[in-house]
């Protein structure tokens, strides 16, 4: 099908401040249970451009399990197994008053790669909010996967190195930090699809 | 000038692609939270082209159907709105899930953070959800929602809209966006919907009426077709 011919996509809108009914009335911040024995919580707080905290936003997550395999049928690689303690791998949590967000997961393992390469152990992150036409893409990886970020292709293709940096969380206590700044200077890198 | 496609993917990275800005100054919201720095080209990967297939939970028989939730019937004007679901080669996304939500028929949403003072209506809460079909057919039965005031600018109203969320087949697809009414004389006014700059593509957020969707003694039809970026692909090795 010729470029012209093909259907023109729908353009995105703002989630706005009152869809928390609709996408927010059951809690899926939690893709494994607690009780998992290597349950890893990730948190953080999402800031505007005046390093006020985002209220209204919506954060979500998507990943592969610790085997590195996506529960997606198009990850047609059934060398590696499904992870039954992990239903989906993906998750959703709104932002409290005081900006934050929280997911409990495990930690995925590497996926392929542009060019027959390996990714880093990573999540992908989609945050929605009032004020955001569109939403922004950005991706958390691991404090302690200093070997395999180094040869990441993705985190390798970003030049600024402080821009790079916003992309791995920091541990703290028994959980992750991930912040996203939206704007500034310490804004967190969003990637374009 | 829109870039000449070389190959199917850089098709989908023309500069001109019928989405709205991250900063639209007029959408006063936009200025605190819209990105500054220049954003990172991710290559096509099995991270971004999987996704999930839908939520948790199934989806209830009754879910796509915000006029029977619960023991009264809301009032408004009953439509009904229905369309498919199609990726960016136009086929159809089947089994996809699409939330939506909205305000009711005087224009207030069941939020607690909604101020507006018309009346919430004890029988309509303004969300559901459904799953697309074998041809990406969805299908929701509601009332048409009311404009209502904002604080953007002085006198700043919302066009009637109703939100729709999509996962599509993979993380690239997944698009919030907003179904408008045709002909709604708020549309001049309203930076959200003037924030997609191309006509073309702010028309690809407005409904038709629809003769044949409308039901005889019932509700009146609306039709709205969705296109979802990117395709069911497997990774390309393609990127820059």
């Amino acid at each position: 099908m010729t470029p012209e011919r093909r259907p023109q996509p729908t353009p995105s809108q703002t989630v706005g401040p009152f869809f928390h009914d609709a996408l927010l009335d059951e809690d899926r911040s939690g893709l494994v249970s607690p009780d998992h024995p290597e349950a890893l919580r990730i948190e953080g707080t999402v800031y505007d451009g005046a390093g006020e905290p985002v209220t209204d936003a919506m954060v979500e997550i998507w990943q592969a399990n610790q085997a590195g395999r996506y529960n997606d049928p198009k990850d047609a690689r059934e060398d590696l197994p499904l992870d039954p303690e992990m239903i989906s791998g993906f998750g959703r949590s709104g932002t409290d008053a005081g900006g934050r967000f929280s997911f409990v997961t495990v930690k995925p393992g590497p996926v392929p790669g542009p060019d027959e390469g390996v990714q880093a152990p990573h999540i992908m992150v989609s945050v929605f909010a009032r004020g955001l036409l569109k939403r922004v893409v950005t991706r958390i990886y691991f404090p302690d996967e200093e070997v395999a970020n180094a040869s990441d292709p993705v985190l390798s293709s970003i030049e600024d190195v402080d821009l790079r940096r916003t992309l791995v969380a920091h541990s703290e206590g028994d959980a992750l930090r991930f912040d996203i700044y939206l704007q500034s200077e310490n804004q967190t890198a969003f990637f374009e699809l | 000038m829109r870039e000449q496609p070389t190959d199917e993917t850089a098709s989908l990275r023309t500069e001109n692609d019928g989405q709205p800005p991250y900063l639209y100054p007029d959408y006063v919201a936009t200025q605190l939270r819209a990105p500054e720095k220049p954003l990172i080209i991710l290559p096509r990967t099995l991270s971004d082209t999987t996704g999930p297939a839908y939520g948790r939970d199934p989806v209830g028989e009754l879910d796509n159907d915000l006029t029977r939730q619960h023991a009264g019937e809301p009032l408004g004007e009953r439509i009904i709105v229905t369309g498919r679901v199609l990726d960016g080669d136009g086929r159809p996304v089947r089994n996809s899930l699409i939330e939506v939500w909205q305000a009711n028929a005087a224009g207030r949403y069941t939020h607690e953070l909604d101020q507006h003072p018309a009346p919430l209506d004890p029988n309509f809460s303004g969300a559901g959800r459904c799953l697309t079909d074998n041809e990406g057919r969805y299908l929701f039965v509601t009332v048409k929602p009311g404009a209502y005031p904002w604080k953007n600018h002085h006198n700043a109203w919302r066009p009637a809209h109703i939100h729709l969320s999509l996962f599509g087949n993979a993380f690239r697809s997944r698009l919030i966006t907003q179904m408008y009414f045709p002909g709604d004389p708020l549309f001049e006014q309203d930076p959200i919907f003037q924030s997609v700059r191309d006509e073309k593509a702010r028309q690809r957020m407005i409904a038709t009426f629809d003769l044949e969707t409308t039901e005889p003694q019932w509700a009146l039809g609306y039709k709205f077709d969705i296109v979802l970026e990117g395709r069911d692909a497997i990774p390309m090795d393609n990127h820059r």
